[in-house]
């Protein structure tokens, strides 16, 4: 199948309609007697409501409706709970909260809804908006997760003493402590993973519909995840059975694990729609996503480890505070998991004792954004060799390769009870030295140097986990003999119309432009579970191998009739059945066409051709690779530009050269924005968020960035048939040490070690400032 | 009621003169490929050509888009500089989500109009205003050097 199949750099088949404005995004749909929502945010962190007036926004001009709390509670809905809570050894743990739809008592971070407003027209909303009158008594708010894990600090949930909503810990802490007694060296650090948000360029919306007559809803909306976004709202938030809402998610504009579950939003406009009997329309601004949207990251870990003299590490020690914001909301226990037990890395670490406690804060709830909780273990394990590294006085690549595990040691148990099936880390790293020309970089040092700039560079490895959950995968032929690809998985980016389309093409043959892409919509799609966690090359890729291959089976009998041969003498090959030894062929399509004949089909077969598959992630693949990146440092100014940026990725088997690519590059946008620009800020004292927009949240523009050179050199994962691993978050991960630590290379001559994320020409210019202050 | 120019047909609006013209668009005509991203300026979601010159359409007021070209992305396969943009779109593998990339086009071929042979810095100056958050940035500087080259018959 050369030209278009698995492997091959094919162009995306569903680029056109982005190029020529036809996408169609939950924006850009309008219904007829559509009204306009608007939802009162809370300007508060903390405090108390002591009333909430509605009386003259509901007499406003244009106004349908204006729904609080209260009103929800009379109409029976409910919240929304947690997606799921940590298990440990087989028992759910820790504190859930239930976060309602709309908040009555008791704000606990800006952007609680606390009223909905539902208007002819946006602008008649906005004024009515403004006549709600809420007595709030603002109360301290707790934004900081050292400050909300004190000792004594106020509960922020009242049968939740001290914040901490569970604790999760592996490893063996005697051994550990035996390890560290006996090292020759031992290095610390303590670092701050700062707090992130996807600010995906299309900000969350939601359009919802009540049809009275079918007593049923429908709900369009931007997200990863329709299935799952209708199993929340129907099971916790309106108590109905799920065949009552059709949940839609047409084009998104970008999804970064932000829009992987619902938001009150969603649940909102469905029963506006019903109160009202309106379509309901809203659309998030700028400052809302800043506001209400979930935020990632916001983790402060102490880690340590236990060297040999020879750099071989003996054992390695953390302990983290991992904020959850105001509520156990959507997927946020994933990144704390995930943060965890990725500590250590590629590397053989045998004795470890790591643990994190999960921190309630009066804040945005916390939850997946690219890479979720990978970064963060990425961040302090390649952090901590580095000050190994020179610590031993160790070449920074030397250290790594001797601690990465070897292939041999494959299939290898972490002691945080993962099993890598597959990967060559030593070699990667070298591989990516060598394409970053790492033997040359004294030269290059030495000519910044005479340019009056400082030069620095790192040597980082990665590896993350791709692939969560099971899904399932449909392919359904027309009458006319051209399918579709039905998919349980969604792609808001990732290209799945053009990948999943190369695979069918590969194993059945089919032209590309017989083969359709449905998804994102639960009355078209069976079942399925969207897409995050780099998961639909695996499930997704795997299931429809397998419906691929059903396909096979259940077009035989009917192919043998069409050649008048017996099915166990027909070979399926380049998309068409053969009679052995014989030159007499029939083709898939003509054998889907065959499936629809209005009679003569074979005794007991169906009418039409269409097979589901399933594939679930147990195990998930453990993609994985290394980052070299140079640098250059202006102490004038602080400003750093990106000399060389190289990484060298193992993805397993590579479906489109292109795609992967376009993944690995967003990747690095956002993990290089993590280190140099991005930060969600909140005021200490009162609590306030102080990055509400662009003009305040940096983000990573296009002469921020180098070109990057990427490059791929696979090793098949050995627990799949396709040998896939995932790609969508490994930019992420590895980018903001390596970052860190060629900025920390750079100014280690001036006497600096530490710098913290977001690394801004300021804080770098203070940095050196004191440094050369100190000196003189 | 206001006559606009939009993609050389000229459009009544029923619209007060200080709404920008992102909405007129959007809402007044329909016309869905340009989108919302921030309405301050400092994203270029919004981006449309005003005259030929890139210009962020949610600070634009349509009173000062009056007697003015207004150019959007549905009328970009009609012109030589559009169709080259949007084939080397796809040839470098661009979009991704493409929630930006009307933007990204409006501002790539307002600099391709102007100029056949953009170095990188005249590519970073004239898409900087352009946020994409899926990173696309690495393949719309090879495509807008792409499409250069096939302006010039380089190709
Ligand atoms: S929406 Fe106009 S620049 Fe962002
Ligand atoms: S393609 Fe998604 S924001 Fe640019």
């Amino acid at each position: 199948m050369a030209g278009f199949g698995i492997g091959q750099p094919v162009t995306r088949l569903e680029d056109a309609r982005f190029l020529t404005g036809q996408g169609r995004y939950v924006g850009d749909i309008d219904l007829a007697r559509q009204a306009h929502a608007v939802v009162l945010y809370s300007p508060h962190p903390h405090a108390l409501i002591r009333s909430i007036d509605i009386e003259s926004a509901g007499a406003a001009p244009g106004v349908l409706a204006v729904l609080t709390g209260a009103d929800a509670e009379a109409a029976g809905l409910g919240g929304f709970p947690p997606l799921f809570m940590p298990a440990v050894r087989g028992e759910l743990i820790g504190f859930r909260t239930l976060r309602p739809i709309l908040v009555s008592d008791r704000v606990r971070c800006m952007g609680d809804r606390v009223a909905l407003v539902v208007a002819e027209t946006l602008a008649q909303a906005r004024d009515a908006l403004d006549l709600i009158v809420v007595d709030y008594e603002p109360l301290p708010a707790l934004v900081d997760i050292e400050a909300a894990a004190t000792p004594g600090a106020d509960a922020i949930w009242p049968d939740c003493p001290g914040n901490v909503a569970f604790t999760l810990r592996h490893g063996d802490a005697a051994a550990t402590a035996a390890a560290f007694g006996r090292a020759d060296h031992v290095v610390n650090l303590r670092l701050r993973n700062n707090r992130l948000i996807a600010a995906a360029i299309e900000p969350r919306c939601a359009l919802g519909v009540y049809d009275a007559g079918a007593q049923s809803w429908t709900l369009y909306t931007a997200s990863q995840n329709p299935h799952g976004v209708r199993t929340m709202i129907c099971d916790s938030v309106l108590r109905v059975a799920q065949s009552r809402l059709r949940v839609i998610a047409p084009d998104v504009g970008g999804g970064f694990g932000l829009k992987t579950n619902p938001y009150p939003e969603d649940a909102l406009v469905l029963w506006a729609a019903q109160v009202c009997g309106r379509p309901v329309k809203w659309v998030g601004s700028r400052s809302e996503s800043f506001l209400s949207d979930n935020h990632a990251r916001d983790q402060v870990i102490e880690g340590a480890l236990a060297l040999d003299a020879t750099g071989r590490i003996l054992a390695l020690r953390a302990q983290a505070l991992h904020a959850l914001g105001a509520y156990t909301f959507s997927a946020g226990v994933a990144p704390i998991e995930t943060a965890l037990k990725l500590i250590p890395g590629f590397y053989d670490i045998g004795t470890l004792d790591v643990s994190t406690r999960a921190v309630f804060t009066h804040t945005s709830p916390l939850s997946s954004y690219r890479g979720a909780g990978r970064p963060e273990a990425t961040y302090l394990m390649e952090r901590l060799l580095d000050e190994a590294a020179v610590q031993l006085g160790i070449d920074r690549l030397e250290i790594r390769a001797r601690n990465a595990i070897a292939p041999a040691r494959m299939p290898y148990a972490t002691a945080t009870g993962m099993v890598y099936d597959s990967g060559d880390f030593a070699a990667l790293m070298r591989a990516c030295a060598e394409a970053a020309d790492w033997q040359g970089f004294a030269a290059r040092r030495a000519a910044s140097e005479r340019a009056g700039r400082l030069r620095g560079r790192s040597i980082v490895g990665y590896i993350e986990q791709g692939g969560r959950f099971n899904d399932r995968m449909e392919l359904r032929f027309d009458p006319s003999g051209s399918v579709s690809v039905v998919a349980g998985t969604h792609s808001h980016g990732q290209g799945h119309a053009t990948t999943y389309a190369q695979m069918v093409h590969e194993w059945l043959g089919i032209a590309l432009e017989q083969i359709r892409f449905v998804q994102g919509d639960t009355d078209q799609v069976p079942f399925g579970r969207g897409s995050f966690a780099a998961r639909a090359s695996l499930v997704g890729g795997c299931a429809l191998r397998l419906a691929a291959d059903a396909i096979i089976e259940r077009a035989r009998p009917i192919a043998a009739g069409l050649l008048e041969a017996a099915a166990a003498d027909l070979a399926f090959a380049d998309g068409a059945f053969q009679v052995l030894g014989t030159d007499r062929t029939v083709s898939l399509p003509a054998v889907a066409r065959a499936a629809f004949r209005p009679f003569g089909l074979p005794a007991g077969d169906a009418v039409g051709l269409e097979a589901s598959g399933s594939w679930a992630a147990e195990p998930p693949n453990y993609p994985n690779g290394a980052h070299v990146c140079e640098l250059e440092v202006d102490p004038e100014t602080g400003v750093v530009s990106i000399d060389r940026y190289t990484v060298v990725d193992d993805i397993g088997t590579v479906i489109n050269p292109m795609i992967c690519l376009g993944q690995v590059h967003g990747g690095l946008a956002q993990g290089i924005g993590q280190a140099l620009l991005e930060s969600v800020v909140h005021d200490p004292e009162s609590g306030q968020l102080l990055t509400g927009s662009f003009a305040d949240y940096a983000m990573p523009r296009a002469d921020d960035f180098p070109a990057f050179d990427v490059g791929f050199r696979s090793t098949s994962c050995s627990t799949n048939p396709i040998g896939i691993k995932g790609v969508g978050e490994a930019g992420a991960v590895a980018s903001p040490p390596a970052i860190i630590n060629a900025l920390i290379d750079a100014l280690r001559n001036e006497g600096i070690n530490e710098i913290e994320m977001p690394a801004t020409p300021a804080r770098i210019w203070q940095a050196i400032a004191r440094q050369r202050g100190d000196r003189a | 009621m206001a006559t606009i120019n939009v993609n050389g047909r000229s459009m009544q609006v029923d619209a007060s003169p200080d709404t920008p013209v992102l909405w007129v668009l959007r809402d007044e005509l329909g016309m869905t490929g340009t989108k919302f991203g921030c309405g301050m300026a400092l994203c270029g979601a919004c981006t449309v050509h005003l005259d030929g010159a890139p210009v962020r359409s949610c600070s634009l007021p349509l009173s000062a888009a009056v007697g003015h070209r207004i150019t959007t992305i549905e009328a970009m396969s009609g012109t030589p500089v559009g169709k080259a943009v949007q084939a080397s779109w796809v040839a470098q593998d661009v979009p991704q989500c493409g929630y930006c990339q009307s933007g990204q086009i409006m501002s790539a071929s307002a600099l391709l109009a102007r100029n056949r042979k953009p170095t990188d810095a005249d590519i970073d100056q004239a898409m900087s205003g352009n946020i994409c958050r899926c990173g696309t940035y690495n393949q719309i500087r090879a495509a807008i050097k792409q499409a250069a080259a096939s302006l010039t018959g380089r190709a």
